[in-house]
């Protein structure tokens, strides 16, 4: 075997498993973009009279109350995440070890769920305002003013709160691993903090910053139960509006495409805004700065300033859902199906995260070994399920979905003469696709993140030490990307478990998980029967999320970790350009 | 010697599958609800109880019809089961359910509470009321009341956009025609103390908290807040607010209907028209009334006392059937005003 072979990459697998490879991949995208396909079928058979309406009286609103919604949650969570991350690089305080992966906790906890505990906690007649009138000596509910929060400022301030995370692990770890001898060469030359922050983090932290607040601004634009419950208007609630009332789903599934453009044009409108920048990884080599020791007030500043995230993110509603479920425990006792939907929720869950982890894998090493086109096409168009909100995801996946069902059927009826109904839908394989084709962009991106930080040396080293591609890949690939492997299997499982519209639609019968019983108790107005399964998503959650923390632990990882959010980011980002 | 035969060895994995997914019970029927699944499961029990015939149900919340129209000839849908009239006939004109004939349904429930072909029944029905602060005497309260400026701010309500509220304006529709409707909807907008949120139950602690004295919302919450099924905070908020059953001027109370169809390729149909049948008979329906808070369907049943107390209802006279041709006219007027904005 020649020089040549060995280190040309093309030579890597040999032609034919280059191909298949590619074939693989090509076909995995293809199966991730059907739903989007069957939507724009759904879209082409014309929605009627729907448009004049629409623009005449529900547009108007509902994109105002959208933009002010994704400008308001973008500049929260875009201060908060980055503001934290520096707090967490540059100084060092009592506590920051603690707050270090407890700044992580409200990704355990879902919208609608951050949404339902607050309105309760900060109702009139709730606990909040009730202790407030105490104090003051105050009778009656009408004397107190207090803003309700069911409003727009109330909606960006709860979603903020649980979306920070998105912004604060990338760009925490791009300041950690990136900024590191930057910011010490800015500190020789004589800046001070505040300029080091200003003029050298911050602007190196802006594709973290921009890719970390994207995803966040796609979770908030895709939430309906918060929204709906607070009372804003967001153009996921018309699309539901325009469907469910007025039974017109081409007409809905022709705003969501619409949406689905608008995401994608923000996105593409801040890469054109930074096209002139050029941002050099340099992972390997980074260092870390030291942090300055705080001390005094300004200690207990930063603690103060650190904890409010984690309160009010997570240790307010989850100590509210606690309360509530063990008042729920000691009326009712505990739920007779808690034990099976809870197995429903994590083996669902794990083996969609499997699945696309695998598929995430195939596709970023298609795209790192064969370098072809069609490979990274691939790749983008695997990350579109991201940007569509998941009921109309759902349904878009029901045509395929079930024209796959059947056909899979009438094959084995031809084949085998026997009758065997629906399998993928009636074995909770549909779930699966479903959750793999709405989360497949963070495994894909993690994975892709990994390997682009892994030198094409190290795979031609391998190949010259008499090792086989296989041997490589297990060898070499595997070991090395484990963290990222581990960091994207994580988000992606919380995710899974988060999951609600597809998961109501898709399921089979009698087959219930903790966000599906805690949706049908939160629409009979009964969520203190759902405060246990609640609670319950937000402890199972809280496992992976510890995990994640973990891997933050070992600077060199938390990068990884980061690697996943801003690689899921950058793949909408090529996916916007092209 | 044994020999693998490929063909024997994917049936057998084929034979475990389907075995997951169609269960092994000779006797059984399968279930599409909008219903929420708490408040249906007792009545499921006992129909298992008295026929031996095994319920799988699943809970989809929208997209009923879109999933049961994609499934196909191979859906294993029996029976569809819906909490609003608009979805019911929705299923009726997507095409996915089947007339169905039966004696006993057509005693049991009313002409006006089902299709004249049998292609959807009623099978429990609810009224929109009205919700106030106890200070209030509202007697002969009419919906057409809700317009007076009188109560401006003081109005409290979900999301119109919500099935119960256009239903309610598509009944206005249908008494006075749909350019009165918009401006009594613009009307009621005006007097709206915060914007449309929350479930029915909300409307009623907002008005313990203040933030209104009207509130509209749907009879059967009144007793399950009342009677403590909801938990000790609901049992407040329920005891707080008096309820008053409104009318159209000169007519009855406006009320929706839970019910259900046959589905088209229901694979038990004989199970399912039992399960139909068993859901009118006088233990279901009284069911209904005690566990759920509804009014029966059925001319006789009792309903339950928390909701007798509310005083006798008077439906009004024109048939739900007539009513849910309105329901997209409601929703663009929903829009039309601004009533969610």
């Amino acid at each position: 075997m020649g020089v040549q072979a060995i280190l040309s990459l093309r030579g890597f697998w040999g032609r034919g498993r280059e191909k298949s490879l590619l074939l693989a991949s090509v076909l995995f995208a293809v199966a991730v973009v059907l739903p989007v396909i069957g939507l724009v079928a759904i879209a082409a058979q014309g929605s009627g009279d729907a448009w004049p309406h629409l623009l005449a009286y529900v547009l108007p609103k509902t994109v105002a109350d959208t933009l002010v919604l994704l400008l308001g949650v973008g500049l929260v969570v875009i201060a908060l995440g980055t503001s934290l991350a520096w707090l967490l690089t540059a100084y060092d305080f009592p506590g920051r070890r603690l707050f270090e992966w407890a700044l992580l906790l409200p990704l355990a906890v879902p919208t609608y769920i951050v949404a339902y505990a607050y309105l309760d906690l900060l109702h009139p007649i709730g606990p909040v305002q009730g202790a407030l009138r105490m104090v003051l000596g105050i009778s009656n509910p009408r004397d107190l003013w207090f803003p309700d929060v069911r409003s727009m400022g109330g909606c960006i301030l709860l979603l903020s709160f649980v979306l920070y995370p998105y912004v604060f692990i990338p760009t925490r770890a791009l300041f950690l691993m990136q900024a590191g001898s930057l910011i010490e060469v800015a500190r020789t030359l004589g800046a001070d903090r505040r300029r080091v922050f200003f003029h050298v983090a911050l602007p190196l932290a802006r594709p973290a910053i921009a890719v970390g607040a994207s995803l966040a601004l796609m979770e908030a634009l895709n939430d309906i139960g918060a929204s709906e419950f607070l009372g804003v208007r967001t153009l996921s609630v018309s699309i539901y509006a325009t469907w469910i009332n007025r039974s017109n789903l081409p007409g809905s599934a022709q705003i969501a495409l619409a949406l689905m453009v608008l995401v994608v044009s923000l996105i593409l409108i801040e890469r054109w805004a930074r096209r002139r920048q050029r941002y050099v990884s340099q992972a390997q080599r980074a260092r870390r700065a030291r942090p300055r020791q705080l001390s005094g007030w300004k200690a207990a500043g930063a603690f103060v300033y650190a904890s409010l995230p984690v309160l009010f993110g997570f240790a307010f509603p989850a100590f509210y859902l606690a309360v509530e479920a063990l008042r729920r425990l000691r009326f009712a006792g505990v739920p007779a199906d808690l034990g099976a939907q809870i197995l429903n929720t994590v083996v669902m869950s794990a083996i969609a995260t499997f699945v696309a982890l695998v598929i995430g894998f195939v596709l970023a090493y298609a795209t790192r070994l064969t370098r072809a086109p069609a490979a990274s096409v691939a790749l983008r168009v695997a990350s579109l399920g991201y940007a569509v909100p998941g009921t109309v995801l759902a349904i878009g996946l029901l045509l395929p979905l079930f024209a796959l069902d059947n056909l899979l059927a009438d094959g084995i009826e031809a084949v085998f003469g026997v009758s065997v109904g629906l399998l993928i839908s009636g074995s909770g394989a549909a779930l699966i696709y479903a959750y793999v084709v709405r989360f497949l962009t963070i495994s894909a991106g993690g994975v892709e993140s990994g390997f682009s930080k892994l030198s094409p040396s190290l795979d031609h080293a391998a190949r010259a030490l008499g090792e086989t591609a296989m041997g490589a890949m297990r060898r070499v690939h595997l070991p090395l990307l484990r963290p990222a492997l581990g960091a994207a299997a994580l988000l992606v499982f919380v995710d899974c478990m988060k999951e609600l519209p597809a998961t109501l639609l898709l399921r089979p019968l009698n087959f219930e998980t903790l966000a599906t019983h805690l949706y049908g108790e939160a629409v009979r107005g009964t969520y203190e029967d759902g405060s246990i399964a609640a609670l319950c998503i937000v402890l199972v959650g809280l496992a992976p999320v510890m995990l994640l923390a973990r891997l933050s632990r070992r600077p060199a990882l938390a990068y990884e970790k980061g690697g996943s959010v801003v690689g899921a980011g950058l793949l909408l980002e090529e996916q916007a350009k092209s | 010697m044994f020999v693998f035969n490929p063909a024997r060895g994917v049936l057998s994995v084929l034979a475990l599958v389907s075995g997951l997914t169609t269960s092994a019970f000779a006797q059984e029927v399968n279930l599409y609800t909008t219903r929420e699944p708490g408040l249906i499961k007792p009545l499921l029990d006992n129909f298992t109880k008295a026929s031996g015939v095994k319920v799988n149900t699943v809970f989809v919340k929208d997209g009923l019809a879109e999933r049961v129209s994609a499934e196909g000839q191979r859906s294993p849908a029996d029976v569809l089961m819906t909490v609003d009239i608009g979805n019911l006939v929705d299923l009726v004109e997507r095409g996915v359910t089947q007339p169905l004939k039966s004696d006993a349904l057509e005693a049991a429930v009313p002409s006006n509470l089902r299709a004249p072909d049998g292609s959807w029944f009623a099978l429990s029905m609810r009224a929109r009321v009205i919700y106030a602060s106890k200070a209030l005497s509202l007697e002969g309260f009419t919906y057409e009341q809700l317009a007076d400026p009188k109560w401006k701010g003081k109005i409290c309500i979900r999301s119109g956009q919500h099935p119960y509220n256009t239903a309610l304006v598509a009944a206005y529709i249908a008494h006075h025609g749909e350019d009165k409707a918009q401006a009594w909807l613009a009307a009621v907008k005006a007097n709206l103390g915060r914007k449309p949120g929350g479930g029915d139950r909300e409307q009623a602690r907002d008005i313990l908290g203040g933030l209104c004295d009207l509130g509209v919302g749907n009879s059967y919450y009144v007793g399950l807040m009342r009677s403590g099924a909801g938990g000790p905070d609901q049992k407040i908020w329920g005891e707080g607010i008096q309820v008053v059953l409104p009318s159209f001027a000169g007519d009855g109370t406006h009320v929706n209907v839970s019910g259900a169809s046959i589905a088209k390729f229901a694979p038990n149909k004989a199970n399912a028209v039992k399960l139909l049948e068993w859901l009118v008979s006088d233990e279901a329906q009284s069911l209904y009334a005690r566990g759920d808070f509804e009014y029966p369907v059925k001319g006789g049943a009792q309903t339950d006392p928390l909701i007798q107390a509310l005083g006798p209802l008077k439906v009004d006279s024109i048939p739900v059937s007539e009513i849910v041709k309105h329901r997209r006219t409601a929703s663009s007027l929903v829009d039309k005003v601004g009533f969610d904005n």
